[in-house]
């Protein structure tokens, strides 16, 4: 295999959030553009200063990224349209500094929003992939939740895992979400709630669901040299893998691309699991948190209940995670579930983070996970941000 | 082992009557592959003939080799269930009126996942299953997990009943009780447990010795005057049990054994229309509508309609040309009622015998159909939710050959084969 050139001189700065709601009666342009305006603001610069753009989002139909750089009278060197959903971020940012190593573009705004209208999440399931379509929607409807059922469900059975772990997990990052003043949810989590919430699809209850709602997420990609220029506080980006469709043979999903590409994170990054200082795995189901641990070496495969058991998630605790709350208790606006990770690491590591700060914090490792099209997740992605020295 | 049915309830008259809700039924053209082989009551799915891979979902290309060619393979379904839930919660307004649903995921011993509906009686997993495919409410395949090996009450299984027609405690019209087979329908529903058999006649000064007697004495039995011939006899009969009957079993017909030169004139060949297609109409015109209404009337709604072709349908067969003919365009007004029915999950099952064992095939030579092998062949597509049954080693044989070339068979049935 060749080798990767590294991500050497990347910035990622200016992360903005379109605050989320539940329902909004806006399209996907609105919160798209509410956040590049923001994105402007923040950064002080002039619009025509972007000139590469990355579009992530699943409500836009029948636009795609051009139609937005329209909307917005935006006219960049560079465009992308990633709409891979919980991988989106990773894979905007992977784009977004490759790009800039390459001067194609020198400030890339990378951009995921989606509304949510009353009854616009299940249309978008009913249609989401011709797979979706065809063998699991006409079987209950249950959206994702089915499918993490079933994945969760082979996971408790395989590896011992219980409810109580997963609850670790929720309750924990509620803590985080109300030092982050989430808009979504308001009240602290207990583990006596967690246990007692209604099935929706079991073993998942109500409190292992993400809550859908409206809202977007943004950050710029720019040289490490312009974004001194500029003056705005940034992180540097030292390390980047995506998978996609890894392990397509296991016959129920239980470890993801993580796995494959792992050991080329870590050593672009010059750094090992134990490194890090927060991580914000993507975090659609608690399962899955689980599944990015063990596949991203903080722990051994089937080891992520006992891992779980032994540590504590909160901003404040031994292995700070999802510090912003994650969209279990957060909400997940559509795409912008593939961004939250990301904006929260860059506020963490340019002391924006508020109350909610990890302390000392230095390396920050985010991973995204996107696109169930049938009976699994396709694209996996992380990356490692770090503090400019 | 599932809890058998009981008799459901008496309907409260002062209560409204439920609206059909039908489960998602939008699916990629490739995959209506699974619901061809599920209307005739097979689970087959894509292999591809370069590498031999056994594909699902269903796709364009093999997964493993790319290759193009992917026919359609009958799978004997045997795996294990790796993952089961049940869902509490449903998008969808068909399932959200029937939760709690069990949902599974299968690794098929031919290699893919897949995920599945759960019969009641597949317990917890890990576990082995037997996958197959049935046509839902809809009217497209759907797979379901079965337990590896029968159990009791089997076809009682709330998630199986909500997929097929099964004529226990069911009100069925059998449209002619006059002959043979018309009879050995009437006794095969009536053992298959349906609460109410009834069963037309046309032309009464021929009951004696017919046999219809002798149904008539069967418990759930009532005779109805009817011949579709007259639409006032239809209107009536509708007026009495329209807005009751659950299954309809179109089993009248008139068959003679003619061609075009044969015999003179329009006579026989306009009352084989008159029967066989424009019958068929005016009681798709009467009942229809009245079977729409009640198609999500609890346990015991209204729920199929049968109607008895003949193999004679697909090909001309010139002996009994003209009967051909009204088979043909009986065959072409029923696919018309699928289309019409499909809204409401009213299920139509056309039913392509070879000659039946009658006097009007007294000079085909065996094998003929037994009248009573007829019958179960319907029942069991009832009971499986079976959409086009081929009953009968002769129909079975037409069948392969038109398959295989439609104008081949044509030439072989013209030169007498």
């Amino acid at each position: 295999m060749t080798v990767r050139k590294g991500y050497d001189g990347v910035a990622v700065a200016v992360p903005v959030t379109v605050p989320y709601v539940r329902y909004s009666t806006h399209g996907a342009h609105w919160f798209l553009g509410q956040a590049i305006r923001r994105l402007v603001d923040e950064a002080a610069i002039a619009k025509d200063a972007i000139d590469g753009l990355t579009v992530s989002s699943f409500t836009l139909a029948p636009d795609i990224a051009v139609g937005v750089a329209q909307h917005l009278g935006l006219s960049p060197r560079w465009l992308d349209h990633i709409p891979t959903g919980g991988a989106s971020g990773v894979m905007a940012l992977r784009r977004a500094a490759r790009a800039v190593q390459a001067g194609d573009a020198s400030i890339v705004a990378c951009v995921a929003g989606d509304t949510n209208h009353v009854d616009s999440f299940r249309l978008m399931l009913g249609s989401f992939s011709q797979f979706a379509r065809d063998a699991t929607y006409p079987y209950g409807s249950g959206g994702p939740n089915a499918i993490f059922a079933l994945i969760t469900a082979s996971y408790m059975r395989k590896y011992g895992a219980r409810r109580e772990d997963f609850a670790r997990i929720c309750v924990d990052q509620r803590t985080n979400a109300l030092a982050s003043g989430s808009r979504m949810f308001k009240k602290p989590l207990t583990v006596e709630e967690y246990m007692s919430a209604r099935p929706i699809a079991e073993p998942l209850h109500l409190f292992d669901c993400v809550m859908p709602c409206a809202g977007a997420e943004a950050f710029l990609v720019m040289s490490e040299m312009r974004a001194r220029e500029l003056g705005v506080r940034h992180t540097l980006l030292r390390g980047a893998i995506e998978r996609h469709n890894a392990f397509a043979d296991d016959p129920v999903m239980e470890r993801g691309g993580w796995l494959v590409d792992r050991d080329d994170l870590y050593s672009m990054a010059e750094a090992q699991p134990g490194d890090i200082d927060f991580v914000q795995p993507y975090d659609d189901y608690p399962v899955i948190v689980m599944l990015q641990l063990e596949d991203l070496g903080f722990c051994g495969k089937g080891e992520g209940p006992a891992f779980v058991r032994e540590h504590r998630f909160t901003f404040d605790g031994d292995f700070p995670s999802n510090t912003s709350g994650g969209q279990l208790s957060a909400g997940q606006a559509g795409a912008a579930g593939g961004f939250l990770g990301l904006t929260e690491t860059i506020r963490q590591l340019t002391d924006t983070a508020g109350a909610r700060s990890v302390k000392d914090a230095k390396l920050g490792l985010v991973s995204g996970f996107g696109m169930v099209t049938y009976d699994r997740c396709l694209c996996t992605g992380a990356v490692i941000l770090g503090r400019p020295s | 082992m599932t809890m058998p049915l009981m008799k459901p309830r008496r309907k409260n008259p002062v209560r409204r009557t439920q609206q059909p809700n039908l489960p998602p039924s939008a699916r990629s053209r490739i995959a209506l592959g699974l619901t061809a082989a599920a209307a005739e009551g097979r689970f087959a799915l894509q292999v591809c003939a370069d590498c031999q891979a056994v594909q699902y979902p269903p796709r364009e290309a093999c997964h493993r080799c790319m290759g193009a060619r992917l026919p359609w393979r009958e799978q004997d379904g045997v795996g294990r269930l790796v993952g089961a839930t049940t869902l509490h919660h449903s998008n969808d307004l068909f399932f959200r009126e029937r939760l709690p649903w069990r949902l599974g995921l299968v690794h098929l011993d031919a290699g893919p996942s897949l995920i599945v509906h759960l019969h009641g009686d597949v317990g917890e997993a890990p576990g082995p299953v037997r996958v197959g495919a049935r046509l839902d409410r809809g009217g497209q395949a759907v797979l379901i997990a079965f337990p590896r090996d029968e159990v009791l009450h089997m076809a009682d299984d709330r998630m199986l009943r909500e997929m097929t027609s099964d004529p226990k405690f069911r009100k069925v019209l059998v449209t002619d009780g006059m002959t043979r087979a018309g009879q050995a329908i009437a006794r095969a529903v009536a053992d298959a447990g349906a609460e109410i058999v009834w069963v037309g006649y046309a032309e009464p000064w021929k009951r004696h010795g017919s046999g219809i007697d002798e149904i008539a004495k069967l418990a759930p039995v009532t005779l109805m005057p009817l011949d579709l011939t007259d639409t006032r006899s239809v209107t009536e009969l509708a007026g009495e049990i329209g807005g009751k009957v659950d299954i309809v079993i179109n089993n009248a017909e008139v068959h003679r054994a003619f061609g075009i030169a044969s015999r003179r004139g329009l006579d026989v060949a306009r009352l084989e229309m008159d029967f066989n297609y424009l019958g068929l109409l005016r009681l798709a015109q009467e009942l229809g509508p009245a079977l729409k209404g009640r198609a999500a009337d609890g346990q015991a709604s209204a729920t199929a309609w049968v109607n008895v072709l003949s193999i004679f349908a697909l090909s001309n067969f010139p002996p009994h040309g003209t009967y051909s003919a009204s088979k043909a365009a009986a065959l072409s007004l029923s696919q018309c009622l699928r289309a019409e029915m499909r809204p409401s999950g009213i299920r139509v099952i056309n039913v392509f015998p070879g000659p039946i064992d009658d006097e009007w095939n007294q000079n085909l030579p065996p094998p003929k159909l037994a009248p009573g092998a007829l019958a179960n062949a319907i029942v069991r597509a009832l009971r499986d939710g079976i959409e086009d049954v081929y009953p009968g080693d002769v129909a079975q044989e037409w069948l392969e050959r038109w398959r295989d070339n439609p104008k081949v068979l044509e030439r072989e049935l013209a030169a007498g084969a």
